[in-house]
């Protein structure tokens, strides 16, 4: 059997792809992808220690962090929407509306 | 090198080549695309987790789901490149390579310090629906409840926040 630790470092890699996406691109759209990486590289790792450990509290918790994911993506891309309806970009850095 | 550690290498390389992919490509519809093919090899990997269901659920939220979903708002709102490196300096893309190493070599480091535990080859047996089902609707009802009030907000939410201005409706 492949160890738990692989499967951790390899949850870490995907983590900072994603984490290093959302900081670096400018496009809203790719930004919210690499949320949904970062959010799916936290699960294989919940699903990993689920093995370890042999509970299944850790699938239980993979669950909510979908149902979450779901609502999460729906939102954003609304707001995204609603964003492209004023300013007709796409572009993070033209997010400003709510700037004081 | 067992089988497994050989299939586990190249999911995972295909699962980081993948992510490489969203991150870098230049046009929304590649990255959306790259994303389709990451959260199928996240569910193979689960499938080597014994956790089937959640393999399915997976490939049924996401691949079905989210990537659909970001796939309709990109015909919607266009995916015209941008200027992948606007506003910031030169020296920026370097620092945050050299932080991200940093992170990664920090976080496998403790990874590896962690005492090696024996697994049991039966272990978690319960990612099948039967039994996840149980223990999901026994023990943890009050999340499924919670979960359910959750995306009834985000569905009104999400309607209430991409209708179009009064003014364009008239």
């Amino acid at each position: 059997m492949v160890p738990t630790s692989y499967y951790l470092i390899l949850s870490a890699i995907i983590f900072v792809i994603g984490a290093a996406g959302v900081l670096g691109r400018r496009n809203a759209l790719i930004i919210v992808m690499c949320v949904e990486m970062m959010l799916n590289s936290v699960n294989l790792t919940l699903i990993a220690f689920a093995r370890q450990w042999d509970n299944l509290n850790g699938q239980v918790f993979v669950f909510l962090v979908m149902a979450v994911a779901a609502a999460e993506v729906a939102v954003g891309l609304a707001i995204l929407i609603a964003h492209y309806h004023q300013s007709k970009s796409t572009n993070i850095d033209d997010v400003n509306v709510m700037k004081w | 090198m067992s089988f497994e550690m050989i299939f586990f290498i190249l999911v995972g390389a295909l699962s980081v080549g993948s992510a490489v992919g969203v991150v870098s490509s230049k046009v929304a519809v590649h990255s959306a695309l790259f994303l389709l093919v990451h959260f199928a090899t996240l569910a193979i990997l689960y499938v080597t987790l014994n956790a089937q269901f959640l393999a399915a659920v997976q490939v049924i939220v996401y691949a079905g789901g989210i990537v659909i979903l970001i796939l309709f708002v990109i015909m919607l709102i266009g995916s015209a490149p941008l200027d992948t490196r606007a506003g910031y300096r030169n020296w920026v893309p370097y620092a945050g390579l050299g932080l991200g190493g940093a992170l990664l070599a920090g976080i496998s480091w403790n990874v590896l310090r962690m005492p090696a535990v024996a697994l049991n080859p039966d272990a978690n047996q319960g990612g099948v629906p039967v039994v996840l089902g149980l223990h999901l609707y026994s023990q943890n009802i009050l999340l499924v409840e919670l979960a359910a009030v959750l995306l009834l907000v985000a569905l009104l939410g999400a309607l209430l926040l991409a209708r179009r201005p009064k003014a364009e409706e008239a």
